[in-house]
């Protein structure tokens, strides 16, 4: 049995929780778009879950669950008609709003002068239907390093102000999701426009949908809803309780960034190095990850183009000085993008980079688990290489 | 089965000591075997002790941003590592990394300075092959400062 | 692209000042020096607009059109013009600064970063009366040449004495000859030692660490900026550091692979700090000296 379909006509405010059904949802698609926004959201694709465009919820990944642990990730079909009961997938949205190859500008000179044309933003709006609390926290994340420091992103700055965001909490974590620990999910409480948590049981297939901001409130009030009661607030709150219960993996928050600062030459980068390949995987991945490499190009007449395109700390010449790389071995470079992700992030940024979503794990060929290295760290705090002493003759 | 006794004297490093002298250095000796890769001496931290190396080559090194560890020289048996121990501020200056397994004597320096304080006799005997060493090394590197291989170019 | 925001240097289309951070802005090289085999020296005007405001110590990030971009210290004082920029042949961006002509043009963008800290107002007011010691390795000199630049003409007017001790590999790889010596004409006590000599050489063969402990200094009431290649400033910090300076007092100017200028593209990083904007200038005491004695960092 559903909602009532009665329209709550009544104008939502910022803070209000109300419910919709699967019909409204789809309303708040149609929404979405008579509004201007380039509506996408998780869609099936490629054997994953990958980012695409939403015109309604038929192109949402109803039934689909998610198998994921570390190296391995697999989806399968059902005929659940929960269009949310998988975790994530290998993409996030940092790519719509920093992409991973992008012209800063194209330059001509003549000798007298140079010319530069700086590209500006794509036409419509973006509207995300269905990021999930780690990634929409990711993105938060990004904003510290490309939009709140010193200098300004413009494109991904303009863009993310301008993003609608839909976030979907999370009832059905991966064995290698620990947004639990890391204060990112499964729950979310700001960085939204609207924040939706399916629900199933015997009140219906229902959505509880709460306002965080103007904007969600306003679109939100264009679609058929009614006031959540006790018994939605109680559903909302026994499946994430659950969810966050499920999570067998953690991270400890409080300390990590402390105990990676203070074993910089624990052996253990060593034993890591003998596993990691240097791919680069994680940090394609990773919902926070920024590097990037600037460089211009030009064509036969001379014009000249510069782009910034995604890189990895883990490449070779990521780190490179006349004379070489600082970063050559494997061990150097694990620990760089390890102790830059869970501790000085928070020096540079005052926040922590990783926010709990295990794509890493994941889509590590070797499934190296930083949740494993760090407790590996913690129970030898302190270790260096060893040195073997004898008082008899050798 | 040797004694410490009997190790340290073996070494060159000991060659003609006295027996006193020879005790007294024993007794802040321990037998220590490095595997490849092993640091003896770590540049910044505190320098505390000295290496008569018995098996293995051990590399002096310097490392420097996109150039990795540059090594200087190297050392191997019967040779001498570590000088730091008896000059304040006791910090070692440079790396010295076991290439090989091996295998030498540690002599505690707090130990030797505090013993060398008390017996002059023992203090001078030792500064005396520690300065024969050291002006040896410092030799070798003037000659290897003039780059005699070089084109002796000018730039 | 209809929707581009067109940056002319000639002023045109848009004015240069929303330009973003990424789009270099074209300047004409004055006067091109050659200071020795492998470092020549820009002197650098905008096509239009004021000459950038800067602190000593500062970079900006320069551009051979069509080649690429790379980070080159201020070797300017504030108070010159134009701006001045030394750049060391080590690669194919540094090779076609290297060899722009008087009239060429160079992008440049900046500045960026922090700075040495030198405070000289001209009213004498708030003058830092410590002695300044300023130890630069090769071409290690350029980012100082500004610094040491304020602080000789800040003693007209009651800033502290300053020491400049300058090590290069032989005598021919000694820039800013004249520089040196108009220093040591204003008071400044110069020191310079080659680690080889060259026939004709009748000054100091030796390493720069040498010329510390004669050099004069008061221990009690001095600064010190550091300079050059990572091994000597480590190896010169703790000179200073072991004759009794505080360490507190050092300042060393550190170098890491540099893209954005900006904080956004993440090479720079050294342990905590992002050398773009904490840096390259940094407190030696601390966790730098400890960053400095780790590999691989």
């Amino acid at each position: 049995m559903s909602a009532p379909t009665e329209p709550v006509v009544t104008h939502l405010e910022v803070g209000a929780v109300v419910v919709l059904n699967v019909e409204g949802l789809d309303e708040l698609i149609t929404k979405l778009v008579a509004a201007g926004y380039e509506v996408k959201g998780p869609t099936v694709g490629e054997s994953a879950i990958v980012p695409g465009p939403i015109r309604s919820v038929n192109d949402l990944p109803k039934g689909v669950h998610d198998a994921q642990s570390p190296g391995s990730y697999r989806i399968s079909a059902s005929d659940d008609h929960a269009f949310f009961a998988w975790a994530v997938g290998p993409e996030s949205w940092k790519q719509e709003h920093f992409p991973p190859s992008q012209i800063m500008w194209r330059g001509e000179s003549d000798g007298d002068t140079m010319i530069f044309r700086e590209p500006l933003r794509p036409s419509a709006p973006l509207a995300i239907l269905g990021a999930r609390p780690c990634e929409v926290v990711a993105l938060r994340v990004m904003d510290r390093v490309l939009r709140d420091g010193d200098h300004r992103d413009e494109r991904f700055s303009d863009r993310r102000d301008a993003s609608f965001i839909a976030v979907v909490e999370c009832a059905t974590p991966a064995d290698t999701c620990f947004c639990s620990s890391m204060h990112s999910g499964p729950e979310i409480d700001e960085g939204f426009d609207v924040a939706l948590t399916e629900l199933d049981d015997e009140r219906g297939h229902r959505f509880l949908a709460r306002c965080g901001s103007t904007r969600g409130a306003e679109l939100l009030s264009l679609v058929p809803t009614r006031r959540a009661g006790g018994s939605d607030f109680d559903a909302r709150a026994s499946l994430l309780n659950d969810a966050s219960a499920r999570m067998s993996r953690s991270m400890p928050y409080d300390t990590v960034a402390s105990l990676l600062a203070r074993n910089t030459e624990h052996p253990r980068w060593s034993d890591v190095a003998e596993r990691c390949l240097s791919c680069g995987n994680c940090t394609l991945v990773c919902p926070t990850c920024f590097c990037s490499d600037v460089h211009d190009t030009t064509d036969l007449l001379g014009s000249v183009e510069r782009r910034r395109t995604w890189s990895s700390c883990f490449d070779l010449e990521h780190s490179y000085v006349h004379g070489g790389a600082v970063r050559a071995s494997t061990s150097s470079r694990y620990r760089q993008w390890m102790t830059h992700k869970l501790s000085t992030w928070w020096d540079q940024f005052d926040t922590t980079g990783c926010v709990g979503c295990g794509r890493c794990l994941v889509w590590c060929p070797v499934g190296i688990d930083i949740t494993e290295e760090v407790a590996a760290i913690a129970a030898s705090d302190g270790a260096k290489v060893e040195v073997r002493t004898s008082r008899s003759s050798s | 089965m040797t004694t410490m006794r009997e190790l340290v004297a073996s070494h060159p490093f000991t060659k003609g000591m006295n027996e006193v002298s020879l005790s007294l250095i024993s007794g802040c000796a321990r037998n220590v075997v490095f595997a490849p890769g092993g640091l003896l001496c770590t540049e910044g931290e505190s320098a505390d002790t000295f290496y008569l190396l018995r098996r293995g080559r051990v590399s002096i090194d310097v490392h420097a941003p996109g150039r990795g560890s540059i090594v200087i020289e190297t050392v191997g048996p019967n040779e001498v590592v570590g000088w730091s121990w008896l000059v304040p501020p006791y910090r070692w200056t440079l790396d010295a990394r076991a290439m090989d397994d091996v295998g030498c004597i540690a002599i505690d320096g707090a130990c030797v300075r505090a013993k060398a304080l008390a017996d002059p006799a023992l203090g001078f005997d030792l500064l005396s092959r520690i300065s024969e060493t050291l002006l040896a090394r410092l030799q070798s590197t003037r000659m290897r400062l003039l780059d005699l291989y070089g084109d002796n170019r000018v730039h | 692209m209809s929707t581009d925001r067109v940056i002319a240097g000639d002023g045109g289309a848009v004015a240069t000042s929303s330009r973003q951070v990424m789009t270099p802005i074209p300047h004409r090289v004055i006067e091109s020096v050659r200071e020795t085999s492998d470092v020549t020296t820009l002197l650098l005007e905008p096509l239009e607009g004021p000459l950038m405001r800067f602190r000593c110590g500062q970079f900006n990030m320069l551009s051979a059109f069509g080649v690429g971009e790379i980070a080159v210290s201020h070797s300017g004082a504030p108070s010159e013009r134009p701006l001045r920029h030394s750049i060391r042949d080590v690669g194919a961006v540094s090779r076609a600064l290297c060899q722009r002509r008087v009239g060429d043009l160079v992008g440049v963008r900046g500045p960026f970063g922090t700075d040495w800290q030198i405070d000289t107002p001209s009213d004498g007011s708030t003058i830092d009366d410590r002695d300044t010691v300023v130890v630069a390795g090769g071409v290690g000199l350029a980012p100082l040449r500004g610094a040491v630049e304020e602080l000789t003409r800040a003693r007209a007017y009651g800033g502290g004495r300053v020491f400049v001790m300058v090590g290069a590999r032989e005598p021919s790889q000694i820039v800013f000859g004249a520089d040196l010596s108009s220093w040591a004409a204003r008071g400044a006590s110069v020191a310079l030692t080659v680690d080889r000599a060259a026939p004709g050489w009748d000054g100091k063969v030796g390493l720069v660490t040498s010329l510390l402990a004669d050099a004069g200094f008061d221990l009690s009431k001095s600064r010190a900026l550091l300079c050059g290649p990572e091994i000597m400033m480590r190896f010169t910090a703790r000179a200073l550091v072991d004759l009794g300076l505080n360490p507190e007092a050092i300042l060393v100017s550190l170098e890491r692979n540099m893209q954005c200028g900006v904080g956004w593209c993440g090479h720079c990083q050294l342990g905590p700090f992002l050398l773009c904007r904490d840096g390259p200038v940094v407190p030696y005491a601390g966790l730098v000296s400890q960053l400095l004695t780790q590999r691989e960092r």
